[in-house]
């Protein structure tokens, strides 16, 4: 457990910080060159799941020819198992509202976009107050800089960035082909920062505190602190900001019913790690960490023994069938076979070598689908058959 | 002009014509019809000059975006995972056996409409719903009983 | 601006532009990349994966298709890793897929059969999903059937019918399993803004969606001694039939699709073209008319630009699109109609045949054409003017079934009195062409002399371009057009409805001032009509193009009005142009549609 740590709580995204404006005229007084090299140097990666370095994102964007650019939030939180960005948007908006400004400063944008999942349409009311807030003070320090709400409709994949471009072109939320990628032809086909609510308030931390807090924390390839939706059997469901790099067995130790026996880590498109390996796995990007690490959006679902890892799955890909924008064969199909095939696995009407004959086709899904939603279903898939292949048969 | 050309021309007015219109425009119509009904979706592709098929194909993606008749009040039980480990079939009984309807249908008096959902991010606090836009977490079936109580006192609706 | 890139595909190096498609690039080393959802004449999806290929130190594939080259890049199109996806692909889709081969349309014209069959699918592993979906037919339109258990989601039919022709009358809807192809409020296709222009079945990879057949009706008709049954061929079809039987792209088959035509049993083999040529004799006149109506009387109601009426997708579209101006087209009906609404009359009566013992049946490259039979404007000989329509491919099929060797039959010449055409008639197969035939007789009729062009051929209307604009001064003319001294005619052309709305909307917004306007429903008029062979693609598009102007070039009469059988006919029968009996027979009128 060498690069591992014990788990360590840390306050910075809900600290109670009043000071936003101050810290906006600051930042923008700095060239946006030195903040692109700040971020850079904190080694912030994307909160959101796919772990883009977000200093590379703000620099691509501002390189990108002059003329009308866009920054984005993806508030379209829609993980299984993930809350977090909604707790930030009703806790801390300005945060969120003085990153994505210095983010339009950087990047040469004068027009933000939160997108916001039609499931928290609730926030919209005061999000719009500090919107209409955040904003006169803008028009006070001269920053030229607008943010909309843009509301989503219920479609989980419109979380996958192009997909939620198309959806704000008005059309179906079915993800482009990449490249271009958003920061060369982005939301109507103009370069476009798109970040998730999560890591917008880090760079805030990282402007207000400099980028040495940040990368100070972590570990090698994973910086920084990560909020965590902790739900499932656990006596402490909630959101915690946590250090990046423990290993999962002092995160089972801490948040645990006694009884864990696999935590669903990154949601239902993420691992599911059994008790025999928690020591091993290590929360954070990956990299060279020692063990296993894993991808995170900061969703940790724990399940205890009386669970059925069959339901478990059962539950997934009923959703991937579900929220699959359809467009592409792997994904599509794919879904729909890994439901039907484990259930004419556990129902005997399948041998159950099936499995493996499932097994290669998430490995399919993985090199083949259009977009990470289909790539990832064998995440899960494969964790949870490979590791409580029994319960899949009997 | 009908009240729904007339609602469609006020959301037009005010989130604009192009395509990039086209959510908000529906979304608008959801919130005082409830779905979108066949005559309100040619409506809003005339006004926004945009093909129907193209707002029929963009409406049935998303789930929110209802295309067929439903009540005053849609409720949304979320289906994904922590809900289900804890107790969300429960609550579904209780809401099905108070309402008199399945999964899916509307009561007689088109006052609700039950619906299931993929999930609604309050996993901490599950099982959780949603009446139109109103989020009930940590639900239990007596808790349930209690809130549609709520909504049917509401409406003048007697609970025999 | 063509910077080249250096890469290798399974070892050997390409250069090629930059910017140019992994697919492209394998392509140029003769490699083929199998591909379901990608069209040439259609923006990339990439949503069928079936391209896929291995890209070096890439641990997931990429789509050929999607996917631009990149400087060094190192790539394999035949690696295990692609073979073993492209084959889950494969399986994928036909699970999904009522693959019941041998019972479909498309059965040996199916690009998932062909690629089922080149990766040998022999079993089913997988879960059969084609009984637990509720997947239905739709076959209520008299051109095109739509069946979606054959559907692999491709959206090819989607993708043509916004962006080829701009009708939008498909969508996709739902999505993730649910996910469809299908139109607004899934009506059925009779009920929304098709024009049957039948685009998509040319474009549709698989059986999902195709032409409405008549094959059967046709052999029962010829089977029946007590009927008299008269086949035309439209202009294109003989640029096309040849390549559904096996020969190149381009073959010129009029004489043996006549001798076919005959040897099917067939009482009676005449030629679209014939009216093809009528209907120039009828629309020049009228464009005249219109012309002197607006030029010399002053006539405000006199509506130009005045569109052609040959296409009935197009005449489908405008009626939909662009009800208010009905008035802009042309009165005059189609060629297909015309002899429909002759046959049954003056063909009935020089043959001494009632006309309800007459069996009409004409072979088209086009689908809106079965629609158009069906209209009920179409009944002016007193009974359904034109009964039964099929499509080149139909008619292929007709050979195929009587075992004809169609290579081997000898060339054999049209019947008369309905058989003789024009090179002028002939090119209506081609965008450009009913514009360039009007304009070799408007021409000569209003000056005496033959259009100031090499050899007749009008070069500026002819091409691929969509939109196409030609000017001819008027100077000198006859005595009896001496108004038109000096007049600039101009004229515009636009093939593919996605042009022709460019076009409306320029007529509608009043910027346009031609005063004559070619509209064809398809891309590259009627050889790429929707009822041509699968597939047809701008390189083949090309071929059966310069195979009707070689057709035209070979024919000893190159202009309408010069059409022996065409001046009998007036002498005999319809006196002249616009007169009271084509008025009657030759003339009809439009309906407005909804938009919606």
């Amino acid at each position: 457990m060498a690069n591992s740590h014990q788990l360590k709580r840390v306050d910075f995204i809900f600290r109670n910080e009043n000071d936003w404006e101050r810290v906006l005229s600051n930042t923008i007084k700095k060239k946006p060159q030195e903040l692109i090299n700040e971020l850079i140097s904190s080694e912030l990666k994307g909160r959101g799941g796919a772990g883009f370095p977000t200093g590379l994102k703000w620099k691509l964007t501002s390189e990108a020819p002059d003329g009308q650019k866009y920054v984005i939030c993806n508030a379209d939180e829609g993980e299984p198992g993930t809350f977090k960005d909604r707790e930030i948007l009703s806790k801390v908006p300005y945060k969120v509202l003085t990153a994505m400004a210095v983010c339009g400063y950087v990047a040469g944008a004068n027009q933000g976009y939160i997108y916001l999942r039609g499931e928290y349409k609730f926030l919209k009311p005061e999000l719009e107050k500090a919107i209409d807030e955040f904003e006169y003070y803008c028009k006070e320090i001269n920053l030229d800089f607008k943010i909309t709400i843009f509301m989503g409709s219920g479609a989980y994949i419109c979380g996958e960035e192009t997909a939620l471009m198309e959806s704000m072109e008005g059309k179906r939320g079915e993800p482009r082909n990449k490249p271009p990628f958003p920061s060369q032809a982005g939301y109507l086909g103009k370069p476009t920062v798109i970040n998730n609510v999560e890591t917008l308030v880090h760079t805030f931390t990282i402007f207000k505190y400099g980028s040495k807090k940040f990368y100070d924390l972590g570990v090698q390839y994973s910086r920084g602190t990560k909020l965590f939706s902790v739900s499932g059997d656990t006596p402490k469901p909630g959101i915690y900001e946590l250090e990046l790099g423990m290993s999962l067995q002092d995160f089972v130790y801490e948040f645990g019913d006694g009884d864990t026996k696999a935590v669903q880590v990154g949601g239902a498109s993420g691992f599911l790690v059994p008790r025999k390996k928690f020591k091993d796995a290590a929360i954070g990007f990956k990299g060279k960490l020692t063990g296993i690490s894993l991808p995170t959006g900061g969703s940790m679902m724990l399940f205890n023994s009386s669970r059925s890892m069959f339901n478990v799955l059962d539950n997934y890909l009923e959703f991937f069938r579900e929220e699959s924008c359809g467009q592409c064969t792997p994904c599509r199909v794919g879904c729909q076979q890994l439901l039907l095939g484990i259930k004419a696995v556990k129902r005997g009407d399948k041998p159950a070598s099936y499995l493996e004959k499932l097994l290669r086709l998430t490995e399919t899904m993985q090199y083949t689908a259009k977009c990470g939603l289909g790539q990832s279903v064998a995440n899960s898939f494969s964790s949870i058959v490979e590791n409580f292949r029994e319960e899949m048969i009997y | 002009m009908d009240p729904i050309q007339t609602l469609i021309k006020d959301l037009a007015n005010k989130h604009g014509r192009t395509k990039e219109s086209l959510l908000p425009i529906m979304q608008g119509v959801v919130e005082r019809e409830s779905y979108l009904s066949e005559r309100s979706m040619v409506e809003i592709a005339r006004e926004m000059d945009i093909p129907a098929a193209d707002v029929y194909g963009t409406a049935t993606f998303y789930s929110f975006l209802e295309t067929k008749p439903t009540g005053k009040y849609i409720i949304r039980v979320c289906k994904t995972i922590t809900c289900a480990m804890k107790g969300k079939t429960q609550v579904l009984f209780a809401i099905q056996e108070m309402l008199k309807i399945k999964m899916g249908e509307t009561t007689p008096d088109k006052r609700f409409t039950l619906l299931e959902t993929n999930c609604l991010g309050w996993c901490h606090k599950a099982p959780a719903m949603l009446i139109n836009d109103n989020v009930y977490t940590e639900l239990t079936p007596e808790k349930v009983r209690e809130i549609l109580s709520g909504y049917m006192k509401q409406n003048g609706i007697n609970q025999n | 601006m063509s910077k080249k890139i250096n890469l290798t595909i399974n070892g050997f190096p390409v250069e090629i532009e930059t910017g140019k498609t992994i697919l492209e690039a394998a392509e140029k080393q003769g490699i083929k990349i199998p591909t379901l959802c990608y069209h040439k004449d259609l923006c990339v999806a990439g949503n069928c994966r079936v391209c896929v290929v291995e890209v070096a130190g890439q641990k997931r594939l990429s789509a050929a298709c999607a996917t631009p080259c990149e400087e060094g890049m190192e790539i394999l199109t035949n690696s295990l890793k692609v073979r073993n996806s492209r084959k889950h692909i494969i399986e994928l889709l036909l699970t999904e897929h009522n693959a019941d081969c041998t019972k479909c349309y498309r059965n040996g014209n199916c690009e998932l059969q062909t690629l089922a069959s080149e990766y040998k699918i022999m079993t089913q592993d997988f879960i059969e999903l084609v009984p637990l979906k509720k997947y239905s037919i739709d076959a209520y339109s008299p051109s095109i059937m739509k069946d979606d258990s054959k559907c692999i989601r491709c959206q090819r039919c989607v993708r043509t019918c916004a962006e080829l022709q701009g009708v939008n009358a498909l969508t996709v809807a739902h999505k993730g399993d649910e996910m469809k192809i299908t139109t607004f409020f899934e009506k059925h296709m009779r009920d929304v803004v098709c024009t049957n222009c039948g685009q998509c079945v040319n474009h549709c990879p698989t059986g999902a969606l195709v032409e409405k057949n008549y094959i059967e009706e046709v052999w029962e008709a010829i089977a029946d001694p007590k009927k008299h049954v008269v086949v035309q061929t439209a202009p294109a079809v003989r640029v096309g039939l040849g390549e559904e039987l096996g020969l190149q792209a381009g073959s010129r088959v009029t004489g043996q699709m006549v001798a076919a035509l005959k040897r099917l049993g067939f009482d009676s083999v005449l030629d679209t073209d014939f009216t093809a040529d009528l209907t120039i004799m009828e629309e020049g006149t009228e464009l005249l008319t219109r012309l002197k109506k607006a030029l010399v009387d002053k006539d405000d109601s006199v509506e130009l630009p005045m569109a052609t009426s040959c296409s009935p997708g197009w005449i489908k579209y405008i009626e939909h699109m662009y009800p208010e101006h009905l008035g802009n087209l042309s009165t005059c009906k189609s060629p297909q109609q015309m002899f429909g609404a002759l046959v049954k009359t003056y063909y009935a009566k020089a043959r001494n045949l009632e006309p309800d013992s007459i069996v009409s049946v004409s072979i088209m490259p086009c689908t809106a054409k079965k629609f158009e039979a069906f209209r009920p404007e179409m009944y002016d000989s007193g009974y359904r003017d034109v009964d039964y329509v099929l499509t080149t491919r139909e008619l292929a099929i007709l050979i195929k079934q009587a075992g004809l060797d169609f290579d081997k039959l000898q060339p054999v010449k049209f019947d008369r009195l309905m058989g003789e055409s024009s090179g002028a008639a002939v090119i209506f197969g081609a965008t450009g062409g009913v514009m360039e035939a009007a304009l070799r007789t408007a021409y000569e009729i209003v000056t005496g002399r033959e259009v100031p062009f090499e050899n007749l051929n009008i070069t500026p209307v002819r091409g691929m371009e969509g939109i196409r604009e030609a000017t001819i001064k008027i100077e000198d003319p006859v005595e009896d057009w001496a108004f038109l001294d000096g007049v600039e005619l101009k004229c515009a052309v636009a093939h593919g409805l996605i042009n022709a709305k460019t076009v409306m909307d320029e007529v509608k917004s009043g910027k346009a001032d031609y005063h004559f306007i070619e509209f064809m429903a398809c891309p590259g008029g009627c050889l790429g009509g929707g009822g041509q062979p699968i597939p047809t693609n701008p390189e083949i598009r090309q071929k059966r193009a310069e195979a009707i102007y070689a057709e035209d070039g070979a024919l000893s009469i190159r202009k309408s009005h010069e059409n022996p059988e065409v001046l009998k006919l007036y002498k005999d029968f319809l006196k002249k142009p616009l007169g009271e009996v084509s008025h009657h027979l030759l003339h009809t009128k439009y309906t407005k549609r909804e938009r919606y």
